[in-house]
């Protein structure tokens, strides 16, 4: 790396904290309400699994399971995740059906600091059900310059 | 162009619940981050994942730039008659990639 480069990315590094407007619990509760609606989601029957404690934002395992028997008639419709402090307080929004089986979403996510994490379930009868897991993060993702 | 690693059972008994596991190569660039010039990178993510079973949407999913790069993304699905599961990637930049898997029900 080269002085020039050095420089550069210095700069990024300490400007990038002020610059793009992070979300926010109210842009969370926001984005949530626009889930669902007017309902009052419950807490239990949706698992959380995230790690408390990660090295690196830039992939943190995520896999969120709800309890459903996942029949034609009692089954779990969709799955979303929110966040606080990333820019955008979506993470994903899957669609699932009796066809599952088994009412799990597995991925992996980034995360710009350290924050709480929300699941939301929405089953077959309308109902929300919900579940939340706090993170630490050391280094955050988005922070450094691309190479 | 996409590099693509599916995880699914190539047989599986009637009725049982499989796991599919699907890896794509992509950036997910978040469209906030300064490049090294110092502008901004546009946004280019997936925005959207599909799985159908022998033509029949049985997932779903919309991502975000909160989505790693190279997505991972598993779900279930209970294999009822033997067909192909069609995994398909939409996004930004017009991307659009194609998996297909066959999984025999016996």
């Amino acid at each position: 790396m080269d002085r020039r480069h050095f420089l550069v990315g210095t700069a990024a590094v300490i400007v990038l904290p002020l610059a793009p407007a992070s979300a926010t619990q109210e842009a969370m509760a926001e984005a949530i309400r626009k889930v669902v609606g007017t309902a009052t989601p419950t807490e239990g029957r949706v698992k959380l699994d995230v790690p408390p404690l990660v090295e690196n934002g830039n992939t943190v395992p995520l896999t969120v399971t709800v309890e459903s028997p996942m029949t034609a008639s009692d089954y779990v419709k969709a799955i979303h995740v929110f966040n606080e402090k990333n820019p955008q307080p979506n993470v994903l929004s899957a669609r699932l059906g009796p066809l599952n089986g088994k009412a799990v979403v597995g991925t992996r996510i980034k995360l710009g600091d350290s924050q709480r994490i929300v699941a939301i379930a929405e089953t077959s009868d309308g109902k929300f059900w919900i579940a939340g897991a706090d993170v630490i993060v050391t280094l955050a993702a988005c922070l450094e310059e691309s190479t | 162009m996409s590099n693509i690693l599916v995880n699914a059972p190539k047989t599986a008994k009637r009725g049982e619940v499989v796991e599919i596991k699907a890896l794509i190569m992509h950036p997910m660039e978040t469209g906030f981050r300064p490049g090294p010039n110092g502008r901004i990178i546009p946004r280019n993510i997936i925005e959207r994942f599909t799985a159908t079973w022998n033509g029949a949407e049985i997932f779903a999913m919309e991502m975000s730039p909160a989505i790693a790069a190279n997505p991972f993304v598993s779900f279930f699905a209970r294999a009822n008659e033997s067909g192909t599961v069609v995994l398909r990637w939409t996004g930004d930049e017009g991307f659009a990639v194609e998996e297909r898997v066959a999984i025999a029900v016996e």
